[in-house]
C-alpha cells in the first residue's frame, strides 16, 4: 500500500487550516482519533457530529472532496474485510436481502468503517493541509526524540531521490527487454534493490563527509520558525473539547 | 498491513503502543550507539531506501504483483535495531504524512511491520545461519528463510492481537487462516526478494551486511552452490511445519472462540496480552472453555513470537560491539 506517493498529499492553499502550526494539527489529529475511537459504536449520533465537525474542517481548508474521496480509496482492503464480517461472524443472526448476517457483525462492520472513515479523514486533511517536513517539525516541538525526527526529515529529503533513481533503474531494465510475469523472474529486480541499497548507503557516507565538513555535530540546527501560540493552543484546544465532550456524553449514556 | 483506525479495540491499541514505543526507544539507545555521529544522514538514507523498497513492485504470478514489506532485510543488512528503527520511522511517517495507516492503529502497526519482523526475523537470521554453512551462501540462504518466517510471524502476530481486540464476533481460528494464508505467499516472495538483495550486496560490498560481518573474506567467496538446495529444503521444511500448524488448527470448530468478542471480557485481557505470560488466564476469563485447541494454537504461536523477537533484542542489546567495523 505505499506505492508511488511520496508527496502527493499536499495540497496547495491558503486557507486557515493550512496556516496553523503543524504541532497543533498534529495534537488536533491525534486528540478527534482517539476521541472517536473511543465513542461507543451504539452512539450512532455522536458519529454524526464527528462527521458535521469533520466536514466543516474539510470546507475550511478547501481541499477537494473529489480528492479527499480518491485517497480514501487506500482503506479499500480493510473496508473489503470489514464487509465480510457480517457473513463470517458468529452469534444472532437477521436475514436482510435473503442473506443470513450477524447482528454482532454488523455492528463490528459498522464499528470498523465509521472509525476507519474518521480517522482515514482527519489523516488525510494533516497530510493534505501540512507539507511533510514541517509535520516532521512539529513531531519534534512535541517532544519526540530528537533522533527520530532528524532521520525522519533525511529520509524525506531523499525519498523523492532514491525513488527516482528506483524508477530509472526499472526503466532501463524495461529499456532491455525485462518485463516479469512470475516469481521466478524476479532475479534481476531484487538484485537491483540490492544495488540500490548499496548506492543509498554509499550516499549517506558522502552526504555525512560533505556535512560534517561544513560544521555537522550530529543533529540539525533549527531554523527558528513559527510555533504555535496561545491562541492556536487555544483553538486547537476548544475542537478536541468538543469531540471529548461528544464522547464523554456517549460514553456516560452508553 | 496498514490497519486503519478501530480496527482493534482501545485497549489492545494502548498495549501495543506502549510495547512500540518501548521497544523503538530501545532501538534509539542501540542505533545511536552502533553509528555515533554517523546515525543522522545514514540512518536516514537507509529509511529513504525501505521506504522506496516498499514501492518495490515484485511479481508473484501470472503479472499480479506484491511489494516488499522490508523488516527482515533492513535487520539484517543494518543489524537489528537500526533495521526496527529506520522500519518503524518509515511506519510512522506513513501514518502522519501520508495517510496510510490510522494514528490510533500506530502501536499495533508499528509493532507488527517493524518491532516483530525486525527483532523476529533477526532471531530467526542468527538461528538458521547456525544450521546453514558459515559462507557467502549460507548467510543468503538464511536471509530468505528468515524473511519469509518475519513476514508469516507478523501475519500471526495480527490475528493474535484480534483474539485480545476483536472488534467484532470473528473467531481467531478464521482471521488466524486467513492472515496466515495469504501471507504464507506474500512471506515466498519477501524471503525470494530479500535473498537475492542480500547476495546482490555481498557480492558488491560484503562489509555493508552485518548479518554478515563475522564471515572473513575467505568464506565470503565460497558462494557455493549451497544456496539452492538449503532454499529447497528449508523452505520444505518451513512449509510443512507450518502446514501442519495451520491444518491442525483448520480442523478444528472455527467457530470456536466465539465469545472472544463478549464486550466485557476483551477490554480486561488486551492490557496484559503484550506482556506475554498471562495469555491464558485472561483469556479464560472472557468465557471461553470448550476450544481447548485453538487456545493452545494461539498460546504456543504467541510465545513462540515473544520468545522469538524476545531473543532478538537481547541480540541486539549483547552485540553492542561488531566484530568488524563497517566503516569505509
Amino acid at each position: 500500500m505505499g506505492a508511488g506517493h511520496s508527496h502527493a498529499l499536499y495540497v496547495h492553499e491558503h486557507s486557515f487550516i493550512h496556516r496553523l502550526p503543524p504541532e497543533a494539527k498534529v495534537v488536533a489529529a491525534v486528540g478527534l482519533v482517539v476521541s472517536s475511537a473511543v465513542t461507543p459504536r451504539e452512539a450512532i449520533w455522536a458519529f454524526a457530529a464527528y462527521g458535521v465537525i469533520l466536514g466543516l474542517l474539510v470546507a475550511i481548508s478547501r481541499v477537494p472532496l473529489r480528492f479527499l474521496a480518491v485517497r480514501l480509496l487506500a482503506l479499500t482492503p480493510f473496508v473489503m474485510f470489514a464487509l465480510l464480517i457480517p457473513v463470517i461472524a458468529s452469534g444472532q443472526t437477521v436475514t436482510i436481502g435473503g442473506v443470513e448476517l450477524s447482528i454482532e457483525g454488523l455492528w463490528g462492520a459498522w464499528n470498523i468503517l465509521i472509525k476507519a472513515l474518521i480517522g482515514g479523514t482527519v489523516s488525510i486533511l494533516l497530510a493534505a493541509t501540512t507539507e511533510i517536513p514541517e509535520i516532521i517539525r512539529g513531531l519534534g516541538v512535541l517532544r519526540v526524540p530528537a533522533l527520530f525526527v532528524s532521520i525522519a526529515t533525511f529520509m524525506i529529503r531523499y525519498l523523492e531521490l532514491v525513488a527516482s533513481e528506483l524508477g530509472r533503474m526499472r526503466l532501463a531494465m524495461t529499456a532491455r527487454g525485462y518485463d516479469p510475469r512470475w516469481i521466478t523472474q524476479t532475479r534481476p529486480i531484487a538484485a537491483a534493490a540490492g544495488s540500490l541499497f548499496i548506492r543509498s548507503y554509499e550516499r549517506g557516507e558522502r552526504v555525512h563527509a560533505a556535512m560534517v565538513a561544513r560544521g555537522f555535530t550530529g543533529l540539525m540546527p533549527s531554523l527558528g520558525r513559527r510555533t504555535a501560540t496561545g491562541a492556536d493552543w487555544a483553538g486547537v484546544g476548544a475542537l478536541i473539547m468538543v469531540w471529548v465532550v461528544i464522547a464523554t456524553l456517549a460514553l456516560s449514556l452508553s | 498491513m496498514h490497519a486503519p483506525d478501530g480496527f482493534l479495540n482501545v485497549g489492545t491499541a494502548v498495549a501495543t503502543g506502549a510495547v512500540s514505543a518501548g521497544s523503538l526507544g530501545v532501538a534509539i539507545r542501540q542505533a545511536r550507539e552502533q553509528l555515533r555521529d554517523r546515525a543522522v544522514p545514514l540512518a536516514g538514507m537507509m529509511a529513504a531506501f525501505i521506504f522506496a523498497a516498499q514501492m518495490f513492485n515484485f511479481p508473484v504470478a501470472a503479472g499480479t504483483t506484491g511489494h516488499l514489506l522490508g523488516a527482515a532485510l533492513a535487520a539484517i543488512l543494518l543489524g537489528p535495531s537500526l533495521g526496527a528503527l529506520v522500519v518503524g520511522i518509515v511506519v510512522v511517517v506513513q501514518a502522519l504524512a501520508f495517510a496510510d495507516g490510522g494514528l490510533t492503529a500506530l502501536g499495533y502497526n508499528v509493532l507488527n511491520m517493524s518491532i516483530i519482523p525486525a527483532y523476529g526475523g533477526y532471531a530467526a537470521f542468527r538461528l538458521f545461519r547456525k544450521l546453514l554453512p558459515a559462507s557467502a551462501g549460507g548467510v543468503v540462504g538464511a536471509t530468505g528463510l528468515a524473511a519469509s518466517a518475519s513476514v508469516v510471524m507478523a501475519a500471526m502476530a495480527f490475528a493474535i492481537e484480534w483474539l485480545f481486540g476483536a472488534t467484532a464476533p470473528v473467531s481467531f481460528d478464521t482471521v488466524f487462516l486467513a492472515m496466515v494464508g495469504v501471507h504464507l505467499l506474500i512471506g515466498v516472495g519477501e524471503g525470494v526478494i530479500s535473498a537475492v538483495a542480500v547476495g546482490a550486496v555481498i557480492r558488491a560490498r560484503p562489509d555493508l551486511v552485518r548479518g554478515a560481518a563475522d564471515l572473513d573474506r575467505e568464506q565470503m567467496a565460497n558462494r557455493s552452490p549451497v544456496r539452492m538446495r538449503s532454499f529447497v529444503i528449508g523452505g520444505f521444511l518451513v512449509a510443512l511445519v507450518l502446514a501442519s500448524g495451520v491444518s491442525q488448527l483448520g480442523a478444528t470448530d472455527p467457530d470456536g472462540l466465539e465469545s472472544v468478542a463478549a464486550e466485557t471480557g476483551i477490554g480486561d485481557s488486551a492490557r496484559d496480552h503484550a506482556f506475554g505470560d498471562s495469555w491464558f488466564a485472561d483469556y479464560a476469563t472472557a468465557g471461553v472453555d470448550d476450544e481447548d485447541v485453538s487456545l493452545a494454537v494461539a498460546g504456543v504461536v504467541g510465545t513462540v513470537i515473544t520468545f522469538t523477537v524476545g531473543a532478538g533484542i537481547l541480540m541486539a542489546i549483547r552485540e553492542r560491539r561488531p566484530r568488524r567495523s563497517s566503516a569505509v
